[in-house]
């Protein structure tokens, strides 16, 4: 088992596929995503990789939490998130996942905080019908009506579905389909919704509900540090070169 | 630019760059739009042609909707503008109107429902459209 990744919802688009069908996308972003501590058999008992996406300013980090990505030597990350994994799907702290972390045409379950939506009626909370609009019906069209018998059972059985308190919870959406990939912007684009507001976390995990596709990167896409030296180095040359070229001339 | 609309911007190139141009056309207008038609494998190219009774200008999201007479019966389609399975579109004639959305054509029939050909105005050169450009 490999594993998930943190991302931060964007907001919805479309996106026209080559055959002409468009797709509604939900676009996830995760930028310079990071194993900030790994749990290990030995140590803790159980295998995991512990994930942070975002940037914290120093000064609003505690000291205790500089101290514990001082461990892995990374930035204080803004939100930070637990993922299950197998012994041989671990980490190592400090390595930074990639969008081409999922495939395109792969399967996810996403989680989110689902929007808040405040102490809502029995009609937008569960799908209650109301009353009626008319025929008699005095200022409570929208009410819940009857919740229970009579004096027989004399109370109100538990778990009656009431007005109260609605959204602002974990949801999590199964088997939804990875529409594309953008490694350079760090971009996931997920088709259909997913719960939560904009600019929410949303936790992305291989679907458990589907076999995975084959080449799926295990124990993940890690941004290779290698690779990126020689990336920087022509991209600050040209840049370096330019300024002197201008005085240069002057 | 967020990268939201980054997203919408690439998408619109995309279709810009792929295919036919997407010519000036304004409600009133009567247009024949060409749409990809798969049947079972094979795809062929299926002409709707009728008066643009509106457009929505909204980056990958416009689209634009042509009304036609078919058969005795009016019937309204909504492309979506930058659609890979929009072929091209061609304008057959402009059409003369004071309004940005004709829907009081659906209320009506044969003469009342006729819009007078524009042969002035933006665009137009001698009564022949010269495209915005040249209009100055």
């Amino acid at each position: 088992m490999r594993t998930g990744v943190i991302a931060k919802k964007l907001g919805m688009t479309r996106v026209w596929t080559d055959d002409g069908v468009h797709v509604p996308v939900t676009v996830l972003q995760m930028d310079g995503l990071q194993v900030t501590a790994v749990r290990t058999d030995e140590t803790d008992g159980y295998t995991a990789v512990q994930l942070g996406l975002g940037k914290r300013k120093v000064k609003h980090t505690s000291k205790a939490m500089r101290g514990h990505f001082a461990k892995a030597s990374v930035e204080p990350k803004r939100k930070l998130a637990e993922f299950r994994v197998s012994a041989d799907g671990l980490l190592n702290p400090g390595d930074e996942l990639q969008a081409d972390h999922f495939v395109a045409g792969q399967y996810v379950d996403a989680t989110g905080i689902s929007i808040g939506k405040g102490f809502a009626g029995a009609m937008k909370r569960h799908n209650f019908g109301g009353l009626r609009a008319s025929h008699g019906v005095s200022i409570s069209h929208r009410a819940h009506g009857s919740t229970g018998q009579c004096q027989d059972p004399g109370k109100v059985f538990k778990g009656k579905k009431m007005a109260g308190h609605m959204g602002a919870s974990q949801v999590t959406k199964q088997n939804l389909e990875v529409v594309l990939t953008d490694v350079d912007r760090g971009l996931v684009l997920v088709k259909g919704a997913i719960p939560g507001a904009k600019n929410g976390w949303v936790l992305l995990k291989d679907a458990v509900k589907k076999v995975a596709p084959e080449g799926l990167p295990f124990p993940g896409s890690i941004k290779a540090a290698v690779a990126d030296a020689p990336a920087e180095i022509p991209a600050e040359t040209p840049a370096e070169a330019a300024p002197e070229a201008v005085t240069d001339g002057e | 630019m967020n990268i939201i609309e980054q997203l919408n911007a690439e998408q619109v190139e995309k279709r810009l760059a792929a295919g036919e141009a997407i010519p000036e056309f304004s409600p009133g207008d009567t247009v024949r739009v060409r749409v990809k038609v798969v049947e079972g494998t094979r795809e062929r190219i299926q002409a709707f042609e009728g008066v643009c009774i509106g457009r929505k200008n909204a980056g990958v999201n416009s689209n634009f909707t042509v009304r036609k007479i078919s058969y005795g019966e009016g019937v309204e389609r909504v492309f979506p503008l930058y659609s890979p399975r929009i072929e091209g579109i061609d304008v057959v004639r402009r059409g003369k109107v004071r309004r940005a959305k004709l829907y009081y054509l659906r209320g009506r029939a044969g003469k009342s429902a006729r819009i007078v050909e524009r042969t002035t105005g933006r665009g137009m050169v001698n009564g022949r459209y010269v495209g915005d450009k040249t209009d100055a």
